[in-house]
Order: C-alpha cells, then sequence, then structure tokens
C-alpha cells in the first residue's frame, strides 16, 4: 500500500463523517481512493470542475470549499498539485472534516520513512578473533 | 359526517403545508461555503447566481458516490 492509499484509510478510519473520499492531482488524475475505479474518476472529474468554477467566483487563491446540498455535503481541499474530495451526510462539522481532510493530503505527501540501517555488528568477527587467539 | 370531514381536510391541509415549508427549507439551506488562501471565506447562498452553477456540481459529486 502507497503512502497515499494508507492515508486514505487512516482518514476513514479517524473520521466517522466521511462517506467517500479520493486523492487526484491537479490534472484530474485519481492517486487513491476510497470508492471503486470508475466512481472514483467520476467524483475526482466532479470535484475538480466545481474548484475550477469556485476559483472564478473571486479573485485569490481558493483552498478549499463546502459544498451543500439536500442529498449530503461534498468537501475539496487543495495543496499544492494534490487535491482531495470527500462526501459526508448531513450536516456534518465542517471545521472537524476539512482539519482530517488537511492532515491526510499531508500524510499522503509524507515521504516514506528511511529504514534505520544499523551497522552490522562485528561480534561475530570478534567472536572470532578471540576464539582463534 | 361534516366534522370527519373537516377534520381529514384540514390533516390534508396541515401535511401539504409542513411538506412545502420542509422542502423550502432544505432548499434554503443548499449553499456553497468557499475559503481562500488570505484567510477570507464567502458563503455562496442557494439562490444566488453563482450558487446556480455551483450546485450542480455539488450534487454531481454526490451522486457520484452514491451511484
Amino acid at each position: 500500500m502507497d503512502r497515499a492509499e494508507q492515508a486514505l484509510t487512516e482518514l476513514t478510519e479517524i473520521s466517522s463523517q466521511v462517506a467517500a473520499a479520493v486523492l487526484f492531482d491537479k490534472s484530474g488524475k485519481v492517486v487513491a481512493s476510497t470508492l471503486p475505479a470508475e466512481r472514483a474518476e467520476r467524483l475526482a472529474s466532479s470535484a475538480r470542475a466545481l474548484l475550477e468554477a469556485a476559483q472564478e467566483v473571486r479573485a485569490g487563491e481558493l483552498t478549499q470549499l463546502e459544498g451543500v446540498s439536500g442529498e449530503g455535503s461534498v468537501f475539496v481541499v487543495r495543496d499544492g498539485d494534490r487535491v482531495i474530495a470527500a462526501v459526508t451526510g448531513h450536516e456534518p462539522t465542517a471545521g472537524l472534516v476539512f482539519y482530517d481532510l488537511k492532515s491526510c493530503l499531508r500524510r499522503a505527501a509524507e515521504e516514506p520513512k528511511a529504514k534505520r540501517r544499523t551497522a552490522a555488528k562485528p561480534k561475530s568477527k570478534r567472536a572470532k578473533s578471540s576464539g582463534s587467539s | 359526517m361534516g366534522r370527519r370531514r373537516l377534520v381529514a381536510l384540514l390533516l390534508g391541509a396541515g401535511s401539504l403545508l409542513g411538506l412545502g415549508l420542509y422542502a423550502k427549507r432544505g432548499h434554503r439551506r443548499e449553499r456553497v461555503d468557499l475559503y481562500f488562501a488570505d484567510g477570507s471565506m464567502i458563503s455562496i447562498a442557494g439562490d444566488s447566481p453563482n450558487a446556480a452553477r455551483l450546485l450542480p456540481l455539488t450534487r454531481d459529486a454526490l451522486r457520484a458516490v452514491r451511484a
């Protein structure tokens, strides 16, 4: 499992309000999702269109949005080249959802931690040398 | 009989009124909140011209998940 998929898994474990989420890049290419491929692409495409249309409302860099309809809410958060879109039920706690989505984006962007390489223990050599002398 | 009819009529009218108010309340709640990098935020209400573009896209996204 790569970082993006792991970050989304953690998101759905942490946030009970998020029903589905998709991570995609600026071009709309899906990076990871909690949905089957076809639905993930539809969600990413709609979220991207929503973000682009919302950006035209006013000058300035749009970083996040919440769309509320009778069917539920859609959250879109952008951080650099990566975008996350999530769907929730009615009346979610918007602040918490935004916080969880931003954390997810950060985790997805993190470089995997390099495994610590411990220096080879020269024990066996010492043992050998002490054994031989 | 006349009284029963009146009660039924009042109940029917009350239900219709309730449904209408509920639908109106639901419609009014529709909105899109935009947050900008400078810390500003604008809320676009469901009956504004900008909402006419943004809300259908919001519904599309919701339907993509529920399809």
